[in-house]
């Protein structure tokens, strides 16, 4: 379980760019964070990450206080968290199997290891007769199935989507929400921050809406509701 | 660290290298300058102080007693004298042996003139010590002694050898020892360039492999081990270049010069190479270490 009690965070001093944020989040679930740009979506995520610590507030994910691991011990907690950007992020300079493989590499997986986790994970997104392409010769609906095996590939429990669809278009953002959705029905806890509100109105979700740091609406059972 | 994340960051510490060429070529030529000026130096303060020990074993004090001190006097002086630790041999002329010395130098093909003294010792008053001493630096407070010593007439000794040698070998240490520091100074700094243009152009990486959840050491590793290569490859090329160098150079001053050759022997290279190597490799390799862990430690905060 992921739960924020009463998080703020604030950049300097001024306006936070979360402000008093609590909610929680099950086990399995699939959830929608969606908001205006600047509303402090991005903020949440880099917290979860604990690449920020909060300004106030608790967070507590899988019974373990982010507040007291230690730095030695982020990295061990960050296995346990998959993240994937709009951006991609993957390495320029490596084909898409040594950008999955980079992945259990860094954390000292054996060689036979990844030899045959790999090719699993590429066919489950769809990529495994691309194995040997560059990030530049991949769509980016591709290029984000490949961030997506990257993410996967050590197993954690949670995925976290930072506008994952923002630089695709409709048909290709479909699928990659498709992707998301049966990884979550494999048991994944799925977080998601979107600004396309179709696909969230369509999919039936939890949706979580935020505006200028704070929670304004939290539908548990799908749908979105914009009445603005 | 598994063997596998081993050879990760070797094989991305050469990658860093080949990444960054003209940042790495740099370092890795200051390194070497460093190296060579520290082999030269070395190898001149090690040849040097061979000589300055050969000549030191050569260097005596030389002890005469007062007129009609009787021989077992001296002799008892002589086993005192002995005694000490500063010397490292003591040789007894009688007035005899220095009578007859002295005969064959100046009276060589005109002994019946020398035979004229014959039952009259002209030298019959100096009988001598020549002291050697294990070290020059010593031979001062020998000679205070010496001197302090009842019967002891006179005291003779090189005092000018002795202490022009030692302060020349201080002065080529303190000079060469300074040289060496600035340009250490000069590749810590190039090198600490190096991987810092080597971290921002791996930035990306680097922010991947913080949020897949690679240990820190691994993130440093591959920064670590280019500044190690970069070290152990500006020190091995000079080495080697030093080692070639000094056997050519000890054969042609040997032939060319072999009135040098004569009054000077060189180590021989088996011998300087075995100190010179290990240490040259410890310094490069060590700076190498120093100067990566230093800016990292800056950069990634890790
Ligand atoms: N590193 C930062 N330093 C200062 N302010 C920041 C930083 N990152 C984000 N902010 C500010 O915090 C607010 C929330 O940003 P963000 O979480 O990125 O929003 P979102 O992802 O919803 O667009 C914005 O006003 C943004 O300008
Ligand atoms: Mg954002």
């Amino acid at each position: 379980m992921i739960k924020l009690e009463h998080v703020s965070k604030s950049y300097s001093a001024g306006i936070p760019a979360l402000n008093d944020v609590s909610l929680e989040i099950e086990d399995g679930e699939f959830v929608f964070i969606v908001g205006d740009s600047g509303s402090g979506k991005s903020t949440m995520i880099k917290l979860l990450l604990k690449e920020l610590d909060p300004t106030d507030g608790e967070i507590t994910i899988g019974g373990k206080n982010l507040g007291r691991i230690k730095r030695k011990q982020i990295p061990k907690f960050r296995r346990g968290i998959g993240v994937v950007f709009q951006d991609f992020r993957l390495l320029k300079d490596r084909n898409v199997y040594e950008n999955v493989a980079f992945a259990q590499k860094v954390i000292g997986e054996p060689n036979s290891h990844i030899r045959k986790k790999v090719p699993i994970m590429l066919s489950m997104v769809g990529l495994a007769a691309k194995y040997r392409s560059y990030p530049k010769e991949l769509s980016g609906g591709e290029q984000q199935r490949v961030a997506i095996a990257r993410a996967l590939i050590n197993e954690p429990s949670i995925l976290l989507a930072d506008e994952p669809t923002g630089n695709l278009d409709n048909n290709n953002a479909w699928e990659i929400m498709k992707l998301l959705e049966e990884i979550n029905a494999k048991g994944t806890t799925v977080i998601v921050v979107t600004h396309n509100l179709e696909i969230v109105k369509v999919m039936k979700k939890r949706v979580i809406t935020v505006k200028k740091g704070t929670i304004v609406s939290d539908s548990k059972q799908g749908g979105y509701d914009d009445e603005d | 660290m598994r063997i596998n994340t081993f050879f990760y960051s070797v094989k991305q510490g050469f990658k860093n290298i080949a990444r960054n060429k003209m940042f790495s070529l740099a370092s890795m030529a200051t390194m070497a300058a460093c190296i060579f000026m520290f082999g030269i130096f070395y190898i001149i303060i090690t040849n040097f102080n061979a000589e300055v020990q050969k000549i030191e074993e050569g260097v005596s004090v030389t002890v005469f007693f007062d007129k009609g001190l009787p021989e077992s006097d001296i002799l008892s002086i002589g086993e005192e004298i002995g005694k000490r630790v500063e010397v490292s041999r003591i040789e007894y002329v009688s007035a005899e042996d220095a009578w007859n010395d002295y005969k064959e130098i100046y009276f060589e093909g005109k002994e019946e003139l020398a035979a004229g003294f014959a039952g009259d010792n002209p030298l019959a008053n100096s009988a001598n010590y020549q002291i050697y001493l294990n070290d020059v630096s010593m031979q001062s407070s020998l000679v205070t002694y010496l001197e302090s010593l009842p019967g002891v007439r006179e005291v003779k000794q090189s005092e000018l050898v002795a202490n022009t040698l030692s302060d020349f070998n201080k002065l080529v240490g303190y000079i060469s020892g300074g040289i060496i520091l600035i340009l250490l100074c000069v590749a810590v700094f190039l090198i600490s360039n190096t991987v810092t243009v080597g971290i921002s152009v791996r930035k990306e990486e680097i922010a991947i492999m913080k949020l897949i959840g690679a240990a820190d050491y691994l993130v440093r590793a591959p920064f670590v081990v280019e500044g190690v290569l970069i070290g152990l490859m500006g020190a091995a090329i000079p080495l080697v270049l030093l080692y070639f160098l000094y056997q050519r150079i000890i054969v042609y001053i040997a032939d060319k010069f072999n009135f040098i050759g004569s009054m000077l022997e060189f180590i021989p290279a088996h011998t300087v190479f075995r100190t010179l190597i290990p240490v040259g490799i410890f310094l490069g390799v060590g700076i190498g270490f120093l100067g990566s862990r230093l800016t990292i430690r800056k950069h990634l905060k890790v």
